[in-house]
């Protein structure tokens, strides 16, 4: 089994057409267990479309991807979606918390459908994880009730919700203020560091792609700097 | 216990379409409401018509007549020939069922049949200087009333034996007697075609429920009935009835293969008005499924709505690892839902307004005489509704539905951002 959590091997994604639209190409990346990496580079460069592709929510036109040393090319959607729901975890630049359900109800959903834990098991772990989060208190409040900020550190409860070893992040901080962005980054940091977690962010914000233990630079959809 | 994710997000979606989802849920109640209230009235009816027509008419009437006209000798020698007849003339001949006695003896022979001769035609009932045409049958009472239930729908006068007991007596329909102002023990003329003129006495008055038979029916001994028409012996029809109803057609057509007289089972005899019912019940499936048909439509626009307002919700859902047959899911049970509840509600609706006709008192005369709606009450009205209004309410859900489960998490991220 490979050391790594995420290895891509010679990944390119072509949108096909009378034009075909190269999004990222010959990617070769690796993410160890723990590791907290920043992906940066202009609007277009294909940061996120990368993202993407480690997350499978997108397949590569060439290249493999492999999540904890499994390669994932010959993968069913549904195969792809198993894996997601146990391994991966995804925190967008909008929020996506399902404006219907609290914000306990909306981090139990991942656990609910992944259906591992009792009832009373999957609202303990949701309530433990706002209250790591410090949004303890706003457990009972609809996203439409919450500040951004609170809204962005629920939807990272709902990413860890079943525990996954990565944590993918687009642009999570794009919508909130410098402070929050920073106490999100930190976050995400100690994600890495004390729960030994794999995150991936891509954010186009250099000040804080510093505080990330490796900083990936893309332009034109190639590596040009790692 | 918490809801299964699925029917939890799918109550949550229709819960935010309240006023539209609402709008849904009555077009679905209403259409099964209207179902079982109409299906309970039109079977109602139909099923009281066909039950008096069972009860009351014989089940086989053979007549004096055939299906096709005989064919001449000529043509039965040269049937391929190129023959054109001209001028014919039809024999001058006193009409009736030739052979009927043997005809009565064979048919008797069988079990579970039971026969009676007849002679039926026109007359003219002359009371108070009032003309009040009818149909008169000539019966033997003793016969008769193993067939037919004419004893028993006297209204007025006890037993058929009193055109026994009475010199020139007659049992006459109540809407006859309504129409000529006829009363019970009345002195009638009847007047024949072949000019005939009996002074007779009301020996009875029945009333069957059929309007038809109530307004023109009357009946006086055979022989009576024989000097009226002026053709002594003779009977044009036999009357059939059996114990078991549903052979009336497959015996009809045997008797007709055997004799040649034409033989009609209740079934063609009432042709006409069972015509009409299979018009009625299209009718009514019809409206029924127009109804359907447009709060499905309403499902459909609830459904496309939502799944176009909770696009977000469906690619992240997705990129959590929801399947795509999770996500139509959802949605097809919202549909399912609307059908589910929209069918209960339909149900007790349909109940109320079925036993709320059965309380209205009016009288109605059409095909049945009746003192209101005649219901006929049956868990099938509730089954064909019901599965109807989930059957369309999925269907109209499955196409949104498979919309959902199709999108792409990436263009909605993408798009959302």
């Amino acid at each position: 089994m490979s050391a790594f959590a995420i290895e891509t091997r010679k990944v390119t994604r072509e949108l096909p057409g009378p034009v075909p639209v190269t999004l990222v190409r010959d990617i070769d990346f690796r993410v160890a267990p723990g590791e907290f990496v920043a992906v940066t580079g202009p609007s277009g460069s294909g940061k996120s479309s990368l993202l993407y592709l480690l997350g499978l929510l997108d397949r590569p036109s060439a290249g493999t991807v492999a999540i904890q040393g499994a390669e994932t090319s010959n993968l069913s959607p549904d195969q792809a979606a198993a894996l997601r729901l146990e391994r991966l975890g995804f925190v967008f630049q909008f929020h996506f918390l399902l404006p219907e359900f609290t914000s306990q109800t909306n981090v139990e959903i991942p656990m609910r459908r992944l259906d591992r834990l009792d009832d009373r098991a999957i609202r303990r772990r949701a309530t433990e994880l706002l209250e790591t989060l410090e949004l303890g208190e706003h457990r009972h409040k609809r996203p439409d009730q919450l500040s951004g900020g609170q809204r962005q550190r629920v939807a990272i409860a709902r990413a860890l919700a079943n525990d996954p070893p990565i944590l993918l992040a687009d642009e999570p901080t794009g919508n909130l203020d410098t402070h929050t962005a920073q106490i999100v980054f930190e976050l995400f940091r100690d994600l890495a560091h004390r729960q030994n977690r794999s995150v991936v962010v891509v954010t186009h914000d250099t000040h804080l792609a510093e505080l990330a233990d490796r900083r990936v630079h893309l332009v034109d959809g190639v590596i040009v700097d790692d | 216990m918490a809801l299964p994710l699925g029917l939890d997000i799918a109550l949550q979606h229709l819960a935010h379409r309240r006023r539209q989802t609402l709008v849904s849920l009555l077009g679905v109640s209403l259409g099964v409401a209207f179902f079982i209230a109409i299906a309970s009235m039109m079977q109602g009816f139909q099923q009281d018509f066909i039950s008096r027509i069972i009860d009351i008419q014989p089940h086989i009437i053979v007549k004096d007549d055939f299906r096709d006209p005989p064919r001449q000798p000529v043509e039965v020698l040269y049937g391929d020939g190129a023959l054109d007849l001209r001028g014919l003339k039809p024999l001058d001949e006193t009409r009736g069922i030739r052979g009927a006695r043997s005809m009565l003896a064979v048919l008797e022979e069988e079990a579970g049949i039971h026969v009676a001769p007849t002679l039926s035609g026109n007359i003219l009932l002359r009371f108070g200087g009032k003309d009040v045409s009818a149909n008169v049958t000539g019966i033997v009472p003793e016969r008769q009333r193993r067939v037919s239930h004419l004893e028993k729908d006297l209204v007025e006068g006890a037993t058929l034996d009193a055109l026994y007991t009475t010199a020139n007596g007659i049992i006459i329909g109540d809407g006859v007697a309504k129409r000529g102002g006829i009363r019970m023990d009345d002195l009638i003329s009847v007047v024949s075609p072949t000019g005939v003129v009996l002074k007779m006495k009301v020996v009875g008055i029945f009333s069957s429920g059929l309007t038809l038979m109530d307004n023109f029916d009357t009946y006086v001994l055979l022989k009576k009935a024989q000097v009226l028409q002026g053709r002594a012996n003779v009977i044009n029809r036999i009357n059939i009835r059996l114990d078991d109803v549903e052979q009336a057609a497959p015996l009809a057509a045997r008797i007709e293969r055997q004799f040649g007289y034409r033989a009609e089972p209740w079934q063609e005899q009432s042709r006409n008005v069972l015509g009409i019912f299979v018009i009625q019940n299209v009718i009514m499936y019809s409206t029924v499924s127009a109804i359907l048909i447009v709060a499905c439509f309403g499902i459909f626009n609830v459904i496309s709505t939502v799944v176009f307002e909770k696009t977000r919700d469906i690619g992240i859902l997705k990129s959590m690892g929801f399947r795509d047959a999770d996500i139509r899911r959802i949605f097809l049970m919202e549909g399912l839902m609307v059908g589910v509840l929209g069918t209960v509600i339909g149900w007790a609706l349909g109940y109320g307004i079925v036993e709320f006709m059965g309380t209205l008192r009016f009288a109605m005369e059409g095909f049945v005489k009746a003192q209101g709606f005649i219901l006929y009450r049956t868990p099938r009205h509730y089954l064909i509704s019901g599965g109807m209004a989930i059957l369309s309410a999925t269907l109209a859900a499955w196409i949104p539905a498979r919309r959902a489960s199709r999108l792409n998490p990436v263009d909605i991220v993408r798009g959302a951002g």
